[in-house]
């Protein structure tokens, strides 16, 4: 299989064409540094991003709490996790790092809280 | 009249190193004016990660980064006022802020500008067309989304491929919208190659190179947009338009510093990046009076800004205390290939950093550095973009003598 990535460990941003097989990478045209083999590995056999979203509060001197992953996340479960959020409330006061969610979906990945919320009582 | 030893104005990344900076040069007597109820500025609208990773080498969200300064800022007992928007500034720094509390008026002897910037919408204003609801710059969105709990549509297309414009694509996407397009005019996308690939591919959101949009419809919604390619001398190309149907439109056209506070002041600005002029010390025409942050330049990394913004509190703490003022400064320019070069006069006397930008993208370049006809430096770059800024160190030995120093790409 071929595709066709970005490197984007560094600005320089560099265009690459990954020849690659269940088996392994077969060939990588296009200048790569050590961190960015890595990245290529890590992108054609385990995405993973960090997600960053909010999470509904109540009672708080805001609506919202920005969250985010306190790991990367597979890329695949990406939306199956917005879903969870999207159904969460949280009540306030929250302070940054407090666990919101413990083990998302049983991935062993929990969902953190990214900034301070008052409560409005 | 209240004096203030140093007047710090806006609270965002910038002013908090900046307030920071000035307490450690033993500033007590300083004041932090904020216009809105929270000090941190855009960064807690950013919810995104990808901050910080200069300074502490983490992937920090922007309310995270935001919060180790704030923090600073209070165990340093650094005063600061909420909800105080600055009205006026004048050229012998008196300062009048009005606070739910009344207007007041300060007179310091330094003040630091440090107001950010604000979004252009001129992308946008000559579109022809109906001008319906659904119409946001990408920052509003990202504030009526982030903080408000708004959500702005449901089908969306977004103008311009600027940073804060490819996050938005991403987070409304996560939020269940669906990015149509992302178009743009240049034949290059201006955010970062990371947002790029994180933020649209990963989603399969078409980016449109060399389109705009020629047409807007809709009465009281917006009901659809045209986007039509441009050929290479920048005219439509008639035979390749597109209706796209939509409810909500995204203008993500670039970021102008705020500088309507400056301009009141007699500050003179640059008309290349819309901020003061400034020299090495990052001070203004008028004396006492600094910058920094995105009132001085569009940043591409918040760590920038709150280096710049150390950078000033040192130089207006040094100003207070009647430090070294009499230099002989020269004028740093931009030659061919470079958009701007910041500062813009430098005293030769000081090892000295330089941002600059360049005004095309472009491969295997080099940059310049000369004074007429002596090269100072030449440095490589195998790619250069308009999007990232670049920073220059020049030590004072390779500076003596220097009449006028030029900056060029080649
Ligand atoms: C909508 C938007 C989104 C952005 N997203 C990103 C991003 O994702 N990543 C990134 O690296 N950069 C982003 N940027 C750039 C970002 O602005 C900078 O990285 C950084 O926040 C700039 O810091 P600053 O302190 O100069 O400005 P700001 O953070 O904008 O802070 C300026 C502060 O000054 C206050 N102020 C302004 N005028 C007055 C007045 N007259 N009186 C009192 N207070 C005043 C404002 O309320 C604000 O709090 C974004 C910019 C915008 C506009």
């Amino acid at each position: 299989m071929i595709r066709d990535l970005t490197c984007i460990v560094c600005p320089k941003a560099c265009k690459l064409k990954v020849e690659y097989s269940e088996k392994g990478i077969e060939r990588i045209q296009g200048v790569l540094c050590k961190k960015g083999q890595d990245y290529v590995r890590e992108e054609i056999y385990n995405p993973t991003r960090v997600l960053t979203s909010s999470v509904r509060v109540m009672d708080g001197d805001l609506k919202l709490v920005s969250v985010k992953t306190n790991r990367p996340i597979p890329k695949d479960l990406l939306m199956k996790v917005m879903d969870v959020l999207y159904k969460t409330k949280v009540k306030a006061p929250i302070k940054i790092g407090d666990i919101l969610i413990k083990n998302i979906l049983g991935s062993g990945i929990d969902i953190v809280a990214t900034k301070n919320i008052k409560g409005n009582g | 009249m209240r004096e203030v030893d140093i007047i710090i104005i806006g609270g965002g990344p910038a002013g908090l190193s900046a307030a920071i900076s000035c307490k450690r040069e033993g500033i007590d007597n300083l004041l932090l004016i904020e216009r809105e109820d929270r000090l941190g500025g855009i960064l807690n609208q950013c919810i995104h990660s990808g901050f910080g990773l200069e300074i502490f080498k983490e992937d920090l969200t922007g309310p995270e980064y935001a919060k180790r300064y704030i923090t600073e800022v209070e165990r340093l007992h650094i005063p600061f006022m909420l909800k105080g928007n600055v009205l006026d500034i004048s050229q012998d720094k008196e300062v009048v802020v009005v606070s739910p509390k009344g207007l007041f008026k300060l007179r310091a002897k330094a003040i630091i500008l440090s107001m950010g910037c604000r979004e252009r919408a001129r992308g946008a204003i000559g579109i022809p067309g109906t001008r319906p609801a659904g119409i946001y710059t990408a920052g509003q969105a990202q504030n009526l989304m982030n903080i408000r709990n708004y959500m702005v549509g449901k089908r969306v297309v977004i103008l311009g491929s600027g940073d804060i414009g490819l996050i938005m694509a991403r987070r409304l996407t996560l939020e269940g919208a669906r990015v149509l397009a992302v178009v743009e005019i240049l034949p290059y996308c201006s955010g970062l190659p990371r947002n790029r690939v994180q933020c649209l591919e990963d989603f399969k959101i078409p980016l449109l190179l060399n389109h705009t949009i020629v047409d807007i419809k809709g009465d009281k919604r917006l009901k659809s947009v045209t986007i039509s390619k441009v050929g290479k001398r920048g005219g439509i190309v008639p035979r390749q338009k597109r209706e796209i149907p939509c409810d909500t439109l995204l203008l993500s056209c670039g970021l102008i510093p705020e500088n309507e506070l400056s301009r009141k002041a007699g500050v003179i600005l640059d008309p290349e990046t819309s901020g003061p002029i400034v020299n090495e010390e990052l001070e203004t025409n008028i004396p006492g009076i600094y910058a920094c942050g995105n009132v001085l330049q569009v940043h591409d990394l918040v760590d920038w800004v709150t280096l710049e913004g150390e950078k000033v509190g040192k130089s207006a703490a040094s100003y207070v205390k009647g430090g070294k003022r009499n230099y002989q400064w020269i004028d740093a320019r931009a030659g061919s290939g470079i958009r701007y070069i910041i500062p813009h006069r430098i005293s030769t006397e000081r090892d000295v950093e330089v941002t600059l930008r360049v005004s095309r993208p472009g491969k295997d370049k080099d940059i310049l550095v000369k004074d007429r006809n002596r090269l100072i430096k030449k440095v490589f770059f195998g790619k250069v973009n308009p999007s990232q800024m670049i920073k220059l160190r020049l030590n004072k030995k390779e500076l003596r003598g220097t009449k006028a120093l030029w900056v060029s790409l080649r």
